[in-house]
């Protein structure tokens, strides 16, 4: 584990910090795009691994950086990957959250309805990324619709569908 | 804080660039007690699971080329997938308020920059976001 890639970690999720609009979630394809395809910190399919055991981890979304970090450069990987992705976003929200009973009338709300449509298109593609990862056969499409319709029509805690999902894999009919 | 302040801060930081919740931590520690009071909250909020998750790292380290893990993980990747693709359905049938489209134009140009076309973040966005911006300030 060199220091350059160390460095190379806190340089990719401080910049992704920054971008992220909407949540970490919002950014997985730029962190596929990073770890796999730019710096081959791990496989494709490592990579949906990672994103698979964040979403079961209790905890904020964040968390898969901490993964990625790991899976790169071991525990001060998973540290500095944490602290870069949190660091720049986390003084931002300080400062703004100080300043923010300034922040209204209609610049700060039409601000806000400009920002709403990017982090609904940046969560779509981080779906539908990740939805492409996952869907190795007919049977992973299906459990992908059938949780996404699950999710949007009703209230159901999606540990249990994560529970069913992971039981149909180790059944092997996934 | 107020339940009114919550609920402000709580839709503050869904603008926010980066995680949404640590964000909101940082605020609400922010407001109690200062940049001491946020560094606590950010702690205290992802202290424990980094604790956790580097413990699975290690774990899927380690075992993570076992045929039965991997066959679990498949099924979760599938599932969560569709989480993130229903929660994100949830949040975009306001856009569909907007009688012009822009608003949902402007969420598939960002899918198609960053979902399809697989550019880097920064640059989409450094495009994208005054675009949108330009576009909801011109319409107010």
């Amino acid at each position: 584990m060199s220091d350059s890639t160390l460095a190379r970690l806190a340089g990719h999720f401080a910049l992704m910090s920054l971008f992220a609009i909407g949540g970490a979630n919002s950014a997985l394809p730029e962190m596929q795009r990073v770890a796999v395809e730019l710096e081959h910190w791990m496989t494709a399919r490592q990579f949906t691994d990672v994103f698979a055991l964040a979403q079961v981890t209790p905890g904020p979304n964040v968390i898969v950086v901490t993964l990625i970090g790991y899976q790169a450069a071991g525990l001060m990987g998973a540290l500095v990957a944490t602290l870069a992705m949190c660091g720049p976003s986390c003084l931002f929200a300080f400062y703004v959250g100080r300043i923010s009973d300034r922040l209204q009338g209609a610049r700060w709300s039409a601000t806000q309805q400009g920002l709403l449509p990017i982090s609904i298109g940046l969560i779509a593609a981080s779906g539908f990324v990740v939805a492409t990862a996952a869907a190795h056969n007919v049977a992973a499409v299906l459990v992908t619709l059938a949780t996404a319709l699950l999710c949007f029509t009703t209230r159901l805690n999606p540990l249990w569908i994560f529970a069913m999902a992971a039981l149909m894999g180790l059944a092997d009919l996934l | 804080m107020t339940g009114d302040e919550f609920n402000a801060s709580y839709a503050l930081c869904q603008f926010l660039p980066g995680p949404n919740v640590v964000n909101l931590s940082v605020i609400f520690g922010g407001r109690i007690r200062g940049p001491l009071g946020s560094v606590v909250a950010l702690i205290g909020l992802i202290g424990p699971p980094f604790i956790i998750v580097s413990a699975i790292g290690f774990i899927y380290a380690r075992f993570g080329e076992i045929a039965a893990l991997q066959r679990m993980l498949m099924g979760i990747a599938a599932a969560a997938a569709g989480l993130v693709l229903g929660t994100c359905a949830k949040m975009a049938l306001p856009l569909f308020r907007d009688r012009l489209g822009l608003a949902p134009a402007m969420a598939l140009l960002t899918f198609a920059a960053i979902g399809v076309m697989r550019w880097p973040l920064h640059w989409s966005l450094a495009v994208l976001v005054p675009l949108s911006i330009a576009v909801a300030w011109v319409r107010r």
